[in-house]
């Protein structure tokens, strides 16, 4: 059975079928390369049926940072998430992980899931059948084959774990609710919350905070930016407010690329951006 | 070892001591000791009766396992029933030996009546119960591996799933119907004589059988209790809710499927092989779909996901099916559709799920019921 965590720390080198041209881009890429990123996206190219939902799409994240990324509806965020985490595969382009040592458009989700990549969907996905703590245990970092699941028992220290992360995400008193009985601002909660347990070196977050309330959004740009102390983070959002308050550089996707990056009064000045989305 | 005794509560398990203790005990001693005349003397018929029960509940909890665990729904478990039944049959085709109409020691009756000379190579070794028995659990275990790897590896989910199981089923039996397999054609395998040397008409023989699909039955539901009860248990679960995040969490979601698909496929197999030696034939008809879609039914009526809801509901409709075939033969096909779709709209979570609902209604009257609770919660997330 192939396993998920012995996964080939593939250097980024193209196979001997690959062109000319894209072996020459990999290595002066990974020339270019700062020994600090934790994610390198170059000339990714994404299309449906012709559509180009990334359209030579370059992105380079540090390690520790925190990104914040906005941009219209249909300018192809999810999608750039999707590419990172194994879902999509893109038609063309570079996508490097940990200093570019790791080629992340030859791994699938599991895979990629265990080197350390996390992520919160759009729409929040929490297992509803499963109790807000067997949700967090099901993410806690341990070995994912299947014969050690079978066997799990769960460790004191672990269980400790899960009771401080649940505290964190202000669920403490909902530890046997099924997750499907929360609102819909405690499950996007939950699922940070599973983010935490898998400790992952890079989290993607698609709009962490969609349809919650002020206070709700208040208490999770602090709970962010308390995770972005010790992780590299990318968060994908419309509201400008939350946005402002995480204080990050930004970068603006239009139409499958960057638009513009910046501090955020940069991006808000920038004349295209507000034509493209701020301005509607 | 501790792990073991925490597969199930405290209540759990002392209901699951009394039921198969009372099925272990009560019904050999009700049959054996009671004297035929005494009006609780219960007939020989009723222990094979039960026994047949006893594995249709063995294939049903393996159906529970992969449908209502993981969410998979097979309508091809028949096939691997069948085919562990077929190798018990042609092991007791072996036993049968020179007893046969033909008194051919070597080659089975419908062999020598289609003028076959010598025995296929794929009946070698089923001579031995040993090699039979492995045959029983190895030719379902690894069947399901194969196709569950093509399958799930292709992410085939849902109905497509249901569908392709139900094609793989139906190739079974029109190649089993056929003469020139040499599993007997559309008669099957038949006429058996004695297992392990003992006659199987006898009524001590039977009473054995009967004790033996107790046993496994019971050994069938720890093993479902303890994969449920894991971690991997939950894991099945999530995969049921949301495949796709699972994967995203660094799951194999193929893996974990297959884990439970071919669990499953052996536990029908060992069902399957049961089975045959209580009724005494065994033939293409197993692999019919209307069987296997059956099976789907009796998990969905006794409440999917709980292990005990596929025993309950397998037992629960095969006893009003032998009623009816009896005494109403004529509306028993009505009644079964009228069931399913019953169950289907009055009662999703089955006859446990109804029974449990109302035992969590009389401990709290005045609170929210769960219902209330999911409409509030998506209320909000259409706000
Ligand atoms: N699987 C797919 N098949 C076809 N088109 C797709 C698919 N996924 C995305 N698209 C298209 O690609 C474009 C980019 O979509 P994407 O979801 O990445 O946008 P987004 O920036 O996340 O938008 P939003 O702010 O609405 O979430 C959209 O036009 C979308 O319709
Ligand atoms: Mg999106």
């Amino acid at each position: 059975m192939p396993d998920a965590d012995t996964v080939p720390a593939a250097a980024a080198p193209a196979p001997a079928n690959k062109s000319r041209g894209r072996n020459t881009r990999v290595s002066e890429a990974k020339a270019r390369l700062a020994a600090n990123t934790i994610l390198y996206v170059d000339g990714v190219t994404v299309a449906f049926d012709g559509f180009r939902a990334l359209n030579e799409l370059s992105l380079f994240i540090e390690k520790g940072e925190l990104r914040t990324i906005i941009g219209p509806n249909g300018a192809g965020k999810t999608t750039m998430m999707d590419v990172v985490t194994g879902k999509t595969r893109p038609d063309k382009g570079d996508v490097l992980f940990d200093e570019g040592s790791v080629d992340l458009t030859r791994l699938d989700e599991a895979a990629i899931a265990n080197l350390g990549i996390g992520r919160k969907f759009q729409k929040p996905t929490v297992f509803e059948h499963l109790t807000v703590f067997e949700n967090l245990e099901l993410a806690l970092k341990t070995d994912r084959r299947i014969l050690a699941t079978l066997l799990f028992r769960l460790g004191a220290a672990q269980a400790r774990r899960i009771d401080e992360t649940m505290g964190l995400i202000g669920l403490g008193d909902r530890r046997s609710a099924r997750a499907g009985t929360l609102s819909h601002g405690q499950k996007q909660w939950l699922e940070i919350g599973m983010l935490l347990m898998q400790e992952p070196q890079l989290l993607l977050l698609d709009e962490p905070v969609a349809g919650m309330t002020d206070h709700e959004t208040e208490a999770t740009a602090e709970m962010l930016l308390d995770i972005a102390r010790e992780r590299s983070v990318i968060v994908v959002e419309h509201d400008m407010e939350f946005v402002r308050r995480l204080g990050a550089k930004v970068t603006v996707l239009h139409e499958g690329s960057v638009l513009a990056e910046g501090s955020i009064d940069y991006v808000q000045n920038d004349a295209r951006v507000i034509e493209v989305y701020l301005g509607r | 070892m501790t792990r073991l005794f925490r597969i199930q509560s405290k209540a759990g398990w002392a209901a699951f001591v009394v039921i198969f203790g009372i099925a272990l005990v009560a019904v050999p001693w009700l049959n054996l000791m009671i004297p035929v005349d005494s009006p609780y003397h219960l007939p020989d018929y009723m222990v094979s009766l039960l026994g047949k029960y006893l594995c249709y509940a063995l294939l049903a909890l393996s159906l529970d396992l992969v449908w209502g665990y993981a969410g998979a729904l097979s309508l091809g478990h028949g096939a691997f029933f069948a085919l562990g039944g077929y190798c018990m049959g042609m092991h007791l085709m072996r036993q049968i030996g020179t007893r046969g109409v033909y008194g051919n020691a070597d080659l089975p009756d419908f062999m020598v009546f289609l003028n076959w000379k010598e025995l296929p190579w794929y009946w070698f070794g089923f001579d031995h119960f040993a090699f039979a028995m492995v045959m029983v659990v190895l030719v379902p275990g690894v069947l399901a591996f194969v196709f569950g790897w093509f399958a799930f590896r292709s992410r085939i989910t849902g109905v497509y799933f249901s569908i392709i199981t139900q094609a793989m089923l139906f190739a079974f039996m029109l190649a089993f119907f056929r003469n020139e397999m040499g599993f007997g054609g559309n008669n099957g395998l038949t006429d058996f004589k004695d297992l392990l040397g003992y006659d199987l008409h006898d009524q001590s023989t039977r009473v054995g059988l009967y004790v033996a699909s107790v046993v496994l039955l019971a050994c069938g539901f720890l093993i479902g209790r303890f994969i449920s009860s894991s971690k991997l248990g939950r894991v099945l679960v999530a995969i049921r809710d949301a495949e796709s995040r699972v994967r995203f969490l660094g799951y194999s979601v193929t893996n974990a499927k297959l884990f439970a698909f071919t669990i499953s496929a052996v536990l029908a197999g060992l069902a399957g092989a049961l089975y045959v030696p209580q009724v005494g034939i065994i033939n293409p008809s197993e692999f019919s779909p209307a069987n296997s879609i059956e099976v789907a039914v009796w998990v969905a009526v006794g409440g999917r996901g709980t292990l005990f809801g596929a025993i309950l509901g397998a037992f629960a409709i095969n006893g009003a099916k032998s009623y009816f075939t009896g005494a109403a033969p004529e509306i028993w096909l009505f009644f079964l559709g009228a069931l399913f779709i019953g169950v289907t709209l009055l009662m999703p979570k089955g006859i446990l799920g109804l029974a449990s609902g109302l035992a969590a209604r009389l401990k709290r009257p005045p609170a929210a019921t769960p219902q209330q609770e999911t409409a509030l919660v998506a209320g909000r997330e259409h706000a």
